[in-house]
């Protein structure tokens, strides 16, 4: 449910960026570790965009996938869960280091005429 | 329809005081000043000029440009939460917020917890719920100021909700600010509010395996406590296997067991507090 309000906080900063031209195309990036779930994005995306200059945009999403780092040893390795084991050293205590993301990363748009 | 400025926005917050006056809250967008062109190619067009200034790169073959963002979709709520913070701290006031699954005991501890320390320290209460001021009204029972922010279809608190209950509580120096969560083992853990830590209740009515289940509330929390205990004789829950599921998820939480019923472990509970406001005094001194 959270993703309605991360989907208004979307439209809100695209709206802002845009400064009254159209929005055309919005790239976002999610971490697969950042429980947000981009079919909810999608979903939201339609509705949170009606009646502002993001409208009719079309949505991209990037999905970062996980990765930590073995606090032990260092070893960086792919990471599908927030509890892992070192692959290396077999060590449980990580960091994240990817997959937490929740970022635009860029919009398009096309001046109003 | 908003009953202050008269806009259509009815997706917000609403809280509450004692007085029972309720606000509204939300933004409004505000124009920018508009400005004259002029295209190298001798055309002029009129648009106006946003705040930020990002690396802009026109689409080749198009009349369309392509904006670099790299805007992190949280930051203004991380950025209302650090200032929340820098309040709270400046003051030496201790704020916790309390996150659980709906049902867990967060209420009930808050009672016994404020009834037990009344004489030592002065605590305000902010109770998130999406709907009714039940949790409030138990709290002012109690005889501790309490605000409840009414999330309606939110999930969660958020930072700008604190802010304004800070504002309507106005806690006072060196005071404690419990805030209990919206029910939700999900959501809440995204949102900073500008705490000094979290706190997750998981009581043994609930799964051993729930720290597995939704890690993200048990890795942003400092502190778990394990609730309900004196139903452990009765229920079939392996507290020591739900215990280690937690500090698989976050290797440095702190660990207490606690019933506010039968009051087992509430002095651990009160001395870990006790701890945690010295700690606040220092900072703010």
């Amino acid at each position: 449910m959270h993703e309605l309000s991360i989907t208004r906080n979307v439209v809100a900063i695209v709206s802002e960026r845009a400064v009254g031209q159209r929005v055309t195309r919005v790239r976002l990036e999610i971490g697969c570790l950042s429980a947000i779930m981009p079919e909810a994005i999608r979903f939201c995306f339609g509705i949170c965009a009606a009646d502002t200059p993001v409208a009719g945009a079309a949505l991209e999403i990037d999905e970062i996938p996980g990765r930590g780092r073995c606090n032990q040893c260092g070893t960086e390795f792919a990471l599908s869960a927030l509890v892992g084991r070192c692959p290396d050293c077999g060590h449980t205590g990580l960091r994240l280091v990817a997959g937490q993301e929740i970022n635009i990363k860029e919009m398009e748009v096309e001046p109003c005429v | 329809m908003c009953v202050t400025c008269g806009c259509g926005n009815t997706q917000e917050a609403t809280l509450s005081t004692a007085a029972g006056t309720v606000e509204h809250e939300h933004e409004h967008e505000h124009a920018h000043g508009e400005h004259e062109h002029v295209h190298a190619d001798g055309t002029r067009h009129t648009h106006s000029h946003g705040h930020a200034h990002q690396p802009v790169t026109q689409v080749p073959g198009r009349d369309a440009y392509l904006i670099q963002l790299e805007a992190q979709v949280l930051g203004k709520n991380q950025l209302l939460a650090e200032r929340n913070r820098g309040w709270l701290t400046g003051r030496g006031i201790l704020a916790l917020n309390l996150l659980s699954s709906p049902g867990a005991g967060k209420t009930t501890l808050l009672e016994r917890t404020l009834s037990d320390l009344k004489g030592e320290l002065t605590a305000t209460v902010v109770e998130g719920d999406q709907a009714t001021s039940n949790d409030a009204e138990r709290i002012r029972a109690t005889g501790v100021r309490a605000v409840q922010i009414n999330t309606g279809t939110g999930c969660h608190l958020e930072a700008d909700m604190l802010q304004r209950a800070l504002t309507a509580l106005q806690p006072p120096p060196a005071s404690l600010l419990l805030i209990e969560n919206v029910g939700n083992l999900v959501c809440p853990a995204l949102f900073d509010l500008g705490e000094h830590a979290k706190v997750v209740i998981f009581s043994v009515t609930e799964g051993e395996d729930k720290p597995l289940k939704y890690p993200h509330m048990f890795a942003a929390a400092r502190l778990l406590l394990l609730s309900k205990i004196d139903l452990l004789p009765h229920v079939r829950f392996d507290a020591e296997l739900a215990v280690a599921n937690a500090l698989r998820v976050n290797p440095d939480l702190s660990v207490l067991r606690l019933s506010a019923y039968s009051g087992e472990g509430l002095s651990e509970w009160y001395g870990w507090l006790r701890n945690e406001r010295a700690a606040c005094a220092r900072a703010a001194a």
